[in-house]
Parts: C-alpha cells; structure tokens; sequence
C-alpha cells in the first residue's frame, strides 16, 4: 500500500487543491496513467501514477486544499497490509451522521495538514511560535531532520507584519458578514489559489521591498508607424505585432544596455546585487483566473515577431490556465501595459525576486511646442517601480531614457 | 593569581582547611608515608603528624565507618578513596550510614564528612579500575556530589565540602590531575549546588562537568575559531544538589543543547539533564537533546579500543555539529 502525497509542483507552491480525480477507488493503475489533477497557486497540472496498483482509497476529494505533502489518496501495490483506514485517527467520530442535504458552509475553513490526522513535525520551539504569532503549520516546508519543521524555517513567516490570524469565518471584522440571501448585503468570495498567489507574493512585495517610482514620456508616432507598417508588411503571414510585442523587445535591448536593472536583491552576506546574464521579460496578462505572468525567455534574442508569436500563444494558455510552471518562471523583468484600457500612467507593485517593473500607459494624443509650432503628437508614459536595495534613482532615469530613445527611434529596437 | 595544577589545588584546599581548622584530618591507604597514590597528600604527614594524617589498612569498609563514626562526634574527616571503584567496598557505609544518619537520628547528629576519590578511565588501568560511577552517589539524597573540572574550581570545591555539615564526595579525575590553570591567590569556598557558564555563547548549549566539562571549553574554542560556532559550556559543578535553573536558562537561550557525560549513556548524568531541559526548556527546544556518553562496555585495557570507547573532543564536536545541522543553524 502506497501513500500518494500532494506533490510539490513549483518552489512557491506551499499546498494545492485537488482539481479532478481521473480514477475512482478500485480502478487499476499503470504508471504513467493521468490520475489527478492538482491545481496550484499558478496552474493546474496534471498528476500521473509512478507506481502501478489498485486506487484503494482516495483521501483528499475534489476541491478540498491540503498542504503538500498531505497523503491524498492510497494506492495498493499489492505490498504490505491489508487497506488500513485513513488515519484520521485524532478527528473525534461525529456523534450522528450529518443531515444528508447539510448545506455547504460559504466560507469553508482550510483544511489543515493537522486535521486530516497527519501530526507534521515540528518543534517545540517552532510550535509556541506558531501559536503565539498564528501561523498555520500546514503551510511551513520543513527542512529539519526527516522534513521535521525547525525555527529558522519560521523566518518568513515570523518577518511578516503581524501574521493575518487564521481565516476563521466568524472572526472576520470585515463590514457585513455573509449570513444572509439578502442580494443587498456583501459577498465574500473565498480566494482560490491563483488569487492567494497573487494576495501572498505582493504583500510580501509591498511591505518588504523599498520602492520607489520614475515616469517618463516617450513620443510613440513613429513606433506607431513602423507598428502599422510592419503588420502590413506581415499581412498573410498570420502575424500581427502589437504595441506591446515591439515595448517588450524594446525593454529587453534597454536591459541589455543597463545590467543592474536586470537584477535582484539577495539577503546573502551584506546583502547582494545578484545580476542576471539572462533577460527574460515577463508580460502581466489579465486571465480570466486573475494575473498571471508568463515570461519571454532570452526576450533580447527575440525578434518582435518571435515575441509576438510566443506571447500569443503563452495568453492564450493563460487565459485556460494550462501555463506550465516552466512558462512562468525564471522572469527578470515584468512588463504590464494597460494601455489597451486607456490609462494614462499608472504604478505597478515588483514581482519578487525581480528588481523592477515597467507600468505602460496607453498612447494618447498631445498638443506640443515645437519650435514655436503647436504640433499634435502621440505619447506613451512609461512608469518603473525599482528596489532601491539595488538600484538607484539615476540608474532607473538612465534606463528610462534608453527605452525613450529606442521607442522614438523605433528601427532601432527591430535592426 | 597564579597557574598551577589540579593537583596541586587540591593540595592546596587540603592543607589550608588543617591549618585552619583542628578538627580537619585526612584518613586513607597509603596517603601518609608514600604521600598518596596521585601525591595529593605530599608532605602531609610530615607537617601535620601520624594523628591527623592516618594511615589505614586496605579495608575501605572499616576507615569510611571510622570517619563517619569520627564525623558524628565531630571531627571533619577527609576520607581519600583511592579510585572510585574502591568505593564499592565502603557503598554500605556511604549510602546506608553517611547519607542517612542525620535524617533517621532526628538531627540529633549531623556526618561533615568528606570522600574525595577520583574516576575516570583512559589510564589503561583496567575495567574495573577505570569506572565513572558517581551518579550511585548523585543519586542518593543526603549526598552530596561536586565534580570540578578546572584547579581554581577544585580548590574552591574542596574548601566549601569540608566547611558543609552533610557528607560530600569530591570527584576528582585521573585525567584532571595534571592539567593547570588559573586560581587567586585567595579562594572563597564555593557555593555546593550552583552550575557556571564557563563560556558564554549563542549557538548551542553543552552541558558537562569534570573531565568532559574540560573537553567542552576546548571544543568550544576549536569550533569559534574553525567554524564560527558559538558555544555556551555549562558547567555542572554539583551533580546533587543539581543545578536545574543554570542549565535551562541557558537552553532558552540557544534553543538546542548536547550533554557531554564520562559515564555510560543509559541512565547517567545526561538523561537526568535532558529530562531537566525538557522540563524547564520544552518550549524553547528547536532540537532534540543529544548526550554523548561512554560506550556501553565495561572499558577494555587495550589502549585502542579504550580510547574508541571513551568519550572524546571529535565525539563532542560532531554533536554539536549535527545538533546544529538539525535547527539549520550552522553556517
């Protein structure tokens, strides 16, 4: 009898919820067979057997969230003993069997690795810390002995301000609990994974990181024009460059041109410059699920029609949240433009471990003096957001100057 | 302040306590004309006389019954077994008489004796002459156990059991013997029954006491200087009365703890300090306790195989090396 845990699909993913079970109890399995899919805090994988058997049980039901590492469901091999009980041994029985037609509670607790039975080790230590500051065990990776949890793998979780207290429903001080239908009244709409990624990773952002802001504008005519040429140049081809295909490009040969934007900062020693010899530039996309970022890898050895190419393709997996883990990891840069909606300027919030990000506004028309003449033209603000950690304001200016040259002188960013 | 041996501190305390006091007299095998068996009681006799330096037969029974019988009246005998597991033949007349008669008399009489006797293996002395077996003392109350591992330690020691009204045994060491270091030249009487923080340090706690409590401080050192690990030594001192607060103190402080013990692992001196730790210190523990202890065998003569079954600085420093490894805290 094997126990099938909940598998660590990416460095971030501290649980997963069991999206679909591809088998039932008593179904053989071969190797290699699609048995569950797991829906992480970035996509949903799929999850095939590495052992041949029989399902025996499955532990961990559709929709339910378990910590990794959580047994979800058990596989008999035809080793060991006899199908025991899953060990939900310290969950008192019920009294009586609930009403069949119970209603679903609407904000449902998580499930904690703890009260599924498993007992996840940790130390005396770390487990006074964890009650005085609240931390849920269930979402600490232990690097202890034997995965036993030790104090320094509270370091995170203790640096965060005051610790939100576990999600209880009833302790929500939050303006009008859900209790009743009334259609007036607030609904709470319980975060799924993507949308807990994304809570998680830009508090920790936007408490940890000291940020600051630079905006420039760049006049976006001619990189209008070569747009419009070159998509008439492609016409037939199927490829259709965007604004945004010829910013991405343009961002990567500027980060080319300036190394320590491309960078991260690093706790190490004194504290680091870590410099990446690699410009991958991520692309915010508003998927349906929420934000996602898929990145562009090696984006400065792309041409635009490669990246517009890519990009399409990596939305459109965004948009049915099939993005492999590989798709959005090891991004140096993240560039959002919400141009598309018609803002002007705004600010973004730095996806760690990266060291800044590019806000794009939209391309507005704008009235300027040029040499005593009143000429309209086209404008496209750019706002960068960088770790002061590493990079300082001139450093951020001379880079925005940069992308302003490529982006007015735009043969530059496809020569 | 001067640098001088264990042995000579010893000797030191002995001779100042009978020039001090009259009632003082030391009493043990040859500890007279050939000045004792490790010289502790050199030039004794000839300074204090056959009254007060007394030779006996080879009968520990007879003179540790003797000196209680002296104590009970009085007198402050200094008892020198001449190893600890000579002890055994007198263990009635310790455990038995000494430690009970103040309690079972009333008060009536109270037994200001003294057995100084040294353990320890490591001299290729044989498995019956090489034993740690002072927790059959430690753990009996109306004893008392102190066990200094330094000279100004011994010195101060020594003084404070024989000024004490109970029955004290001063464990001393065949390996302390000759070791040296500092003592001022005037000692106060120590406080029986009070730990010392020997080095202080942030990383790890190593509890120990004589020989092993030495070993600690130069593994401590070795480990600063190689590794940048930073040891807290507790010294034990008194193994009866225990000094429970010293030691969890000290593990609150650094959150794991390894105990270092000449005696054999099951039951000694280390499992009454991890049950302390995990008593006093259970929420402040990131590690388990680790004790490293003699091999579980009676010591061989052979000299490899008694140096692999003693207790050693390399053992000590994986410990702690492994215990830090455990709360991923070593750099």
């Amino acid at each position: 009898m094997i126990d099938i845990l909940m598998p660590r699909l990416s460095d971030t993913m501290t649980d997963g919820t069991v999206s679909a079970w591809h088998k039932k109890p008593g179904d053989p399995v071969a190797a290699g067979d699609l048995l569950v899919e797991i829906e992480t805090d970035k996509a949903i994988m799929e999850q095939e057997a590495y052992e041949a058997g029989t399902l025996a049980e499955i532990l961990v039901p559709e929709g339910e969230n378990v910590a990794i590492g959580t047994p979800i469901a058990r596989l008999d091999n035809g080793t060991g003993d006899a199908p025991a009980p899953a060990p939900k041994a310290e969950e008192p029985a019920p009294q009586e069997a609930p009403a069949e037609a119970a209603p679903a509670p609407v904000v449902e607790k998580p499930v904690k690795a703890e009260e599924n039975g498993e007992r996840r080790a940790a130390t005396p230590l770390v487990r006074k810390l964890a009650r005085e500051n609240n931390i849920d065990l269930s979402t600490v990776t232990g690097s202890g002995p034997g995965g036993r949890i030790v104090r320094s793998d509270l370091d995170n979780a203790l640096k965060a301000p005051a610790a939100p207290a576990a999600p209880t429903p009833s302790a929500s001080s939050a303006p009008a609990a859900p209790q009743t239908t009334d259609a007036r009244e607030s609904t709470a709409v319980p975060f799924d994974a993507v949308r807990q990624a994304i809570a998680t990773r830009l508090t920790e952002s936007a408490t940890t990181i000291p940020t600051f802001t630079v905006t420039v504008g760049a006049e976006a005519d001619k990189l209008m024009a070569l747009r419009a040429q070159l998509n008439s140049a492609l016409d037939g081809s199927g490829v259709k460059v965007s604004v945004n295909d010829l910013i991405v490009r343009a961002v990567a040969l500027a980060l080319r041109e300036h190394p320590g934007i491309n960078a991260s900062y690093s706790a190490e020693g004194r504290g680091q410059t870590v410099l990446h010899q690699r410009i991958n530039v991520g692309v915010a996309v508003a998927a349906p699920a929420g934000l996602m970022v898929p990145v562009i890898h090696d984006a400065d050895q792309a041409s635009v029609s490669a990246i517009s190419a890519r990009t399409k393709k990596l939305v459109a997996k965004a948009n049915d949240r099939t993005l492999s883990t590989t798709e959005m990891a090891d991004g140096t840069f993240t560039v959002s433009n919400l141009g598309m909606f018609g803002v002007e300027h705004f600010t973004a919030i730095i996806n760690p471990p990266q060291g800044a990000i590019l806000a794009v506004g939209g391309a507005s028309t704008e009235l300027a003096l040029v040499d005593g003449e009143v000429v309209q033209r086209k404008k496209i603000r750019f706002t960068l957001t960088a770790d002061h950690r590493i990079i300082d304001g001139a450093l951020a200016a001379q880079f925005l100057a940069t992308l302003t040259q490529l982006i007015q002188n735009p043969f530059r960013i496809v020569a | 302040m001067s640098v001088i041996t264990y042995r000579q501190a010893l000797h030191d305390a002995l001779r100042e306590e009978m020039l001090r006091d009259q009632d003082v007299f030391l009493i043990g095998e040859e500890i007279g004309l050939f000045e004792g068996s490790y010289k502790i009681t050199a030039g004794m006799l000839e300074e204090f006389g056959e009254k007060r330096v007394r030779d006996t037969p080879i009968a520990e029974e007879g003179f540790t019954g003797a000196a209680i019988g002296a104590a009970m009246l009085g007198l402050r005998p200094v008892v020198e077994l001449m190893t600890i597991n000579f002890s055994l033949i007198a263990i009635d007349q310790i455990i038995n008489h000494a430690a009970k008669i103040y309690g079972m008399f009333g008060g009536q009489a109270r037994v200001p004796l003294v057995i100084r006797t040294p353990g320890g293996g490591g001299q290729q002395l044989g498995a019956t002459h090489s034993q740690n077996i002072e927790l059959f003392y430690a753990f009996v109350p109306g004893m008392k156990v102190v066990a200094p591992s330094s000279p100004a330690d011994a010195k101060a020691l020594m003084l404070a059991a024989i000024r004490d009204d109970d029955p004290v045994l001063v464990l001393e060491n065949l390996a302390l013997y000759n070791t040296t270091g500092e003592v001022p030249d005037v000692v106060e009487p120590a406080e029986i029954g009070k730990a010392k923080v020997t080095r202080e340090g942030k990383d790890i706690t190593v509890v120990a006491y004589s020989r092993m409590a030495h070993v600690a401080l130069q593994v401590a050192e070795q480990l600063a200087r190689e590794e940048g690990i930073d040891v807290e030594v507790v010294d034990l001192r008194s193994l009866r009365p225990l000094d429970r607060d010293t030691v969890v103190e000290s593990v609150k402080k650094t959150n794991c703890a390894v105990v270092l013990e000449d005696d054999w692992l099951t039951y000694g001196i280390g499992a009454e300090i991890a049950a302390t730790i995990s008593d006093g210190a259970f929420d402040y523990l990131d590690a388990p306790v680790r004790r490293v202890a003699m091999a579980e065998v009676p010591l061989p003569y052979a000299k490899s195989l008694e140096t692999a079954a003693l207790p050693s600085a390399a053992d000590a420093a994986n410990a702690i090396r492994e215990t830090l490894d455990a709360v991923a805290r070593r750099r």
